[in-house]
């Protein structure tokens, strides 16, 4: 996959590579699989550029992300990650003044035709936002199936059942299933964010998107928000933006790493940060900026 | 004078007079103090001056009216001037007649006025509605019941006119006070739905239309309501647009195409009215004008209260709401009293 990433980007010559002062370490037991390229690719962005008026936030990035597995976008503050990763399920229609260019299919189609409805698109590519956000005038219950309810599901039977397979699927089921008719803001700030991420599955969607989706949580709210996406990841596939370099290594399969607004390089995590390709990849990874 | 490097530095000694930074001098803290306490005094006074005409006016009421209230009073019809007893159920039925109409007109038109201007117009075009919305809201309300009687009761006025006083003309003057109301207190309180919700529904494949209704106003619908609930105390206790459009009627007449009595025309018409016995029944129709505005207002709450049982900051909203209920009720006060002065 990474053999097809064009970006290059000058690199500033005057800084020595520092190899072995590598700040992000694998875990011991670390069994991250590579990709190998007989995957299949589930999005497939194609010079993607995004604008903002005049600003120009994501430039010329293509890259193709296999299904089921974990894609993280990593890069500094700024770099275009949210932006790219918004223009997968088109909600960066939302934003005024903002424009796309190029193409991006999802398991070969196009999500930019124009006879595709963006609210059909989003369906089918859900996302989990930074600060969770439950809909404060539902229950835990409601919060889940809200996604089916208000695309027109009545069917109680078929919601019970979903509303269980989603809350076990984001592995909440156990610490929730006696307290269904609580406020959903009721829970602690881990469990909101894995009930939104309950909320986004119970729709079943193709792909998930995440954004900085544990940089509210606690350590250990973080920890079991990993855990879950290894889980999801046999049935969806997942892109999560992250600042955590070290959340990249723990969860991703493969990492793309974005500079001001170009993507540099897109490869297997181990071989992003252990044999980075680009001097400007492992200036970042290895803490020189950013 | 101690200086250099020790492992604990000893406090530098300070000049008589000078003040050292944490700590202050004792003249410095009193004024802080004072400062402190005037502000708190002020606050507390100007919330006071809020809940005390509502105190007065309601206890001036009972005084004034509680005399003439009984059975009759709230189950007949007037009797003729100059003789005694009576009452005026007929003012009563007409006042909700016109306030229902009249909410049922404005309230959906100035509720779906402000989601549209908040969860679809662009910037320049809700700007401009919030403009106007502004600027009606300063109109004088016997401006509306000119413009009413000139449409819709003038004959000829309009194709709509129906060429005589109506209670629809009175209900329609009412709902025109309640729409720009109602629509810049719905928008403010929708603007204040975190963008985070809109996006997640969004994110959901959810039709921009029930983000709009289902999400969006449903969590502001506690200050939708508290915005409705003040537009129809407002117009609860309006005469002026009434005089020129449902005019009154001494009978039981409740045809919404003929003239209707409503209390504030009630109100007007015994308190202008050279009979003493009259004069008291104004009192006692005023009273019971804004005991009708408290029972709408805490009974819409009540009915409408926390269906889920804990929701952060619920304790500050419960106090606001108190808070809310009587500023509404003060403003009827307000507008009751008006016909007496
Ligand atoms: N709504 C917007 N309007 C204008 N510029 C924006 C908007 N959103 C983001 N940007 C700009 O686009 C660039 C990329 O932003 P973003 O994708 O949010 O970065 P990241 O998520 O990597 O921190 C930034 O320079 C940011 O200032
Ligand atoms: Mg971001």
């Amino acid at each position: 996959m990474s053999s097809d990433n064009p970006a290059t980007v000058a690199v500033p010559t005057n800084r020595a590579p520092a190899v072995s002062s590598r700040v992000v370490n694998f875990p011991a037991s670390s069994a991250l699989p590579a990709v190998s390229p007989t995957d299949a690719v589930a999005i497939d962005a194609r010079e993607v550029n995004i604008f903002y008026g005049e600003k120009h936030a994501v430039i010329d990035a293509t890259l193709g992300i296999p299904a089921r597995s974990v894609t993280a976008i990593i890069g500094p503050s700024g770099c275009g990650k949210s932006t790219f990763l918004r223009c997968l399920n088109r909600m960066h229609e939302l934003t005024p003044g903002a424009r796309m260019t190029g193409s991006i299919r999802l398991n070969g189609e196009n999500l930019y035709d124009p006879k595709v409805d963006p609210t059909v698109v989003r369906r089918r590519v859900g996302m989990v936002f930074q600060k969770s956000n439950p809909f404060p005038t539902m229950t835990i219950g409601e919060n889940v199936t809200v996604g089916l309810r208000l695309n027109g599901v009545r069917d109680k039977a078929f919601l019970r059942e979903r509303l269980e397979d989603a809350l076990r699927k984001a592995a909440l089921w156990d610490e929730v299933k006696s307290d269904l008719a609580k406020p959903g803001i009721s829970l602690s700030g881990g469990q909101q964010q894995r009930l939104c991420i309950a909320r986004a599955i119970a729709v079943q969607p193709e792909v998930l998107l995440m954004d900085e989706p544990t940089s509210a949580l606690d350590p250990i709210a973080t920890a079991k928000v990993e855990e879950l996406m290894n889980e999801l990841k046999r049935n969806f596939t997942i892109v999560i933006v992250t600042h955590s370099m070290q959340q990249a290594t723990r969860v991703a399969d493969q990492t793309a790493f974005f500079y001001l607004g170009k993507l540099v390089e897109f490869a297997p995590t181990r071989e992003l940060f252990n044999n980075p390709r680009e001097k400007q990849t492992e200036a970042y990874i290895t803490g020189r900026f950013g | 004078m101690s200086s250099g490097i020790a492992l604990s530095t000893p406090p530098p000694a300070t000049p008589p007079g000078a003040v050292r930074v944490g700590q202050v001098s004792e003249g410095l803290r009193r004024w802080r103090k004072f400062k402190s306490a005037l502000v708190a005094g002020l606050c507390l006074t100007c919330a006071l001056i809020v809940v005390t005409p509502l105190a007065l006016v309601f206890g001036y009421l009972v005084i004034k009216g509680v005399g003439s209230i009984n059975l009759d009073f709230f189950t007949k019809l007037p009797v003729p001037h100059g003789e005694t007893g009576g009452g005026v159920v007929h003012a009563i039925v007409g006042s909700f007649i016109l306030i229902g109409l009249a909410a049922l007109v404005g309230l959906p038109t100035g509720i779906l006025g402000a989601v549209y201007i908040t969860e679809y117009a662009g910037r320049r075009f809700a700007s401009v509605v919030r403009f106007a919305a502004d600027l009606l809201n300063g109109v004088p309300s016997i401006v509306w019941g000119i413009v009413a009687y000139a449409i819709l009761v003038l004959p000829k006025g309009s194709p709509f006119s129906l060429g005589h006083y109506s209670a629809i003309a009175g209900a329609l003057a009412l709902a025109f006070i309640m729409i720009p109301l109602v629509l810049r207190t719905s928008e403010e309180v929708l603007l204040l739905v975190p963008n985070g919700y809109r996006e997640a529904a969004l994110a959901l494949g959810v039709a921009r239309w029930k983000i709009a209704t289902r999400i969006v106003l449903k969590t502001a619908s506690k200050g939708v309501l508290t915005g409705a609930l003040l537009a129809v105390a407002r117009v609860s206790g309006e005469t002026a647009p009434l005089l020129f459009t449902a005019l009154g009627n001494s009978g039981w007449s409740h045809g919404i195409r003929d003239p209707m009595s409503a209390l504030p025309l009630q109100i007007y018409a015994y308190a202008i009215s050279p009979y003493p016995d009259e004069n008291r029944q104004a009192w006692a129709a005023a009273l019971v004008l804004l005991l009708m505005v408290l029972v709408l207002n805490v009974g819409l709450r009540y009915a409408t209260r926390d269906r889920l049982p804990t929701r952060p900051g619920t304790r500050g909203k419960k106090l606001s709401s108190a808070a809310n209920t009587a500023a509404t009720t003060a403003v009827t006060g307000g507008a009751v009293t008006v016909p007496q002065t």
